[in-house]
């Protein structure tokens, strides 16, 4: 199972038509403590790009992409009473959601680790 | 606006210290250091943040006629055209937290003025104002009373200023200088810290204990790196100066307060002496002592989210359902209250703490309540204990 990174620095893991999603490590340093979290409903659909999840640091609140098209099956709800949890193990414990995926083919095209880590060294 | 940033004197100072600088009222500033704005916040609780503020104006208005045990009464009375506070018997040494006004009693700035100790320096105010407003500050004084020769007006370009805030500030001070340690809030002093001469002021913007040290430029760098030594001082950023504010119910010019607000909308009346509620005599005074006796339409309150979600600045305030009645002027995070804290303008019929509210972020109507302020319980110092 490998993963997968946005331009919007967040991650996809697929396990099946599963695509468990987050943000990066990097992407949580330049946060810095994450204070709340705003998930999507199960049930709901999202197209490639549209706002999906909400995160605030004690700095500022950014919105999180759907990096992929699909369906929420499942939500990260302990991120509600402990966002911190995100900061904690972002590429873990501190996933957001769980989307059933519409096109597979959508995760293959993002960019893989290194070519991630290339990009936030250079991009 | 493409002028280019300024930088501060300690800039080399908090680079290496690893500080985030971002760009604040013109100038490179460190927003935070590696602890992280959370931390930062909570340490300078704790024990004592040092932050560096030497973005901000300050500046002598100076009586004309020559400085002496008299001269204090005519720049006062200069200046209290221009500001609704008690400055003519505003005590030697002493320091007092006022707001420049305009022409129709809005609010153009807040400031500290302070009044020397010494005899030959009877006759000057030392003002400090914010640095995003400084130069209107600057122009607006000259205007009023340079140009008409009620007061010179000399502004230092040339030092800096450093706040060492929270509950371990005075003990870290009074190891240089031992009279530091019983220094009344809001007082200043000329002193020495290690030998280096000093306008030690015992205020700040925390809601803390705390000193501000104006120092000139050649010898902060010694004072901070001294200050910076100490196992209970760390470097704190604009993230937790913003954060340490707002919890404390302290506003932040240009957001909580404006030119279109006025002492009175503000929740500032405090800031307005006894004497002057009844004599006038400042600008605006006609139109702030209405609204003193009648009452602001909208009103600067607090308000504390029921839930988890921050409202940030410009957030609708609004009824149970869903008309706007107001606005967020400062919202987020507050790491000591461990929740989401906000101040807004509401009407007057909305402005009683415990008023239901509610707020609108990203389209979801979030509950909330009108809250007293501060949300933290102050640690001024209030004499010794003993």
């Amino acid at each position: 199972m490998t993963t997968k990174y946005t331009e919007d620095h967040e991650w996809v893991k697929v396990d099946g038509n599963i695509a468990t999603i987050g943000i990066t490590a990097h992407a949580a340093e330049q946060l810095g403590d994450v204070v709340f979290v705003e998930l999507p409903e199960i049930g709901k659909s999202f197209s490639q790009g549209d706002d999906m999840a909400v995160v605030e640091s004690v700095k500022a609140a950014s919105d999180v992409y759907a990096p992929v098209q699909g369906k929420v099956v499942e939500a990260n709800s302990a991120l509600v009473d402990a966002p911190e949890g995100v900061n904690e193990a972002p590429e873990a414990g501190g996933w957001f959601v769980r989307l059933e995926l519409a096109d597979p083919a959508q995760v293959e095209a993002l960019m893989d680790e290194a070519a991630y880590k290339e990009f936030i060294a250079h991009g | 606006m493409t002028e280019a940033l300024k930088k501060l004197p300690l800039d080399s100072l908090h680079r290496e210290l690893g500080g985030k600088v971002v760009p604040f009222a013109g100038y490179e500033m460190p927003v935070q250091y590696p602890m992280g704005v959370k931390d930062e916040h909570l340490w300078t609780r704790a024990k004592a943040g040092l932050f560096d503020v030497s973005h901000m104006g300050q500046a002598w208005l100076v009586n004309p006629h020559g400085l002496g045990p008299q001269a204090h009464d005519w720049v006062a009375t200069c200046l209290e055209r221009l500001v609704p506070g008690e400055i003519k018997a505003l005590g030697r040494g002493r320091i007092r937290y006022s707001l420049l006004l305009g022409d129709d009693g809005g609010i153009l700035d807040d400031l500290m003025i302070t009044r020397p100790a010494a005899d030959d320096a009877q006759g000057e105010l030392f003002l400090v104002v914010n640095a995003a407003v400084k130069d209107r500050d600057f122009a607006y004084l000259k205007d009023h009373l340079v140009t008409t020769n009620q007061a010179d007006l000399t502004i230092e370009h040339d030092r800096c200023l450093l706040a060492l805030q929270g509950p371990k500030a005075a003990a870290v001070i009074a190891a240089m200088d031992p009279d530091a340690a019983t220094m009344p809030f809001m007082s200043m002093r000329e002193t020495q810290l290690n030998g280096i001469d000093v306008y030690l002021s015992r205020c700040g913007y925390t809601g803390e204990d705390g000193f501000e040290i104006s120092v000139p430029n050649t010898h902060a760098e010694t004072i901070a790196r001294t200050l910076l030594t100490h196992e209970d001082v760390a470097p704190i950023g604009l993230g937790a100066r913003d954060s340490l504010r707002l919890e404390a119910g302290l506003c932040l010019y240009g957001h909580d307060m404006t030119p279109n607000e006025s002492p009175v909308s503000a929740a500032l009346t405090f800031a307005i002496g006894k004497r002057r509620k009844i004599e006038g005599g400042f600008l605006g005074a006609d139109r702030i002592l209405r609204e003193q006796a009648q009452g602001a339409d909208m009103i600067r309150v607090g308000i504390k989210p029921d839930g988890r979600a921050p409202a940030r600045e410009g957030t609708s305030i609004t009824t149970g359902n869903g008309i706007e009645i107001g606005k967020v002027t400062s919202g987020g995070f507050g790491p000591s209250v461990g929740g989401p804290i906000a101040m807004g303008y509401v009407p007057r019929s909305h402005a009683v703490p415990g008023t239901d509210v509610m707020l609108d972020i990203r389209g979801k109507l979030h509950p909330a309540r009108v809250a007293d302020l501060p949300f933290i319980q102050p640690g001024y110092y209030r004499g010794p204990t003993s």
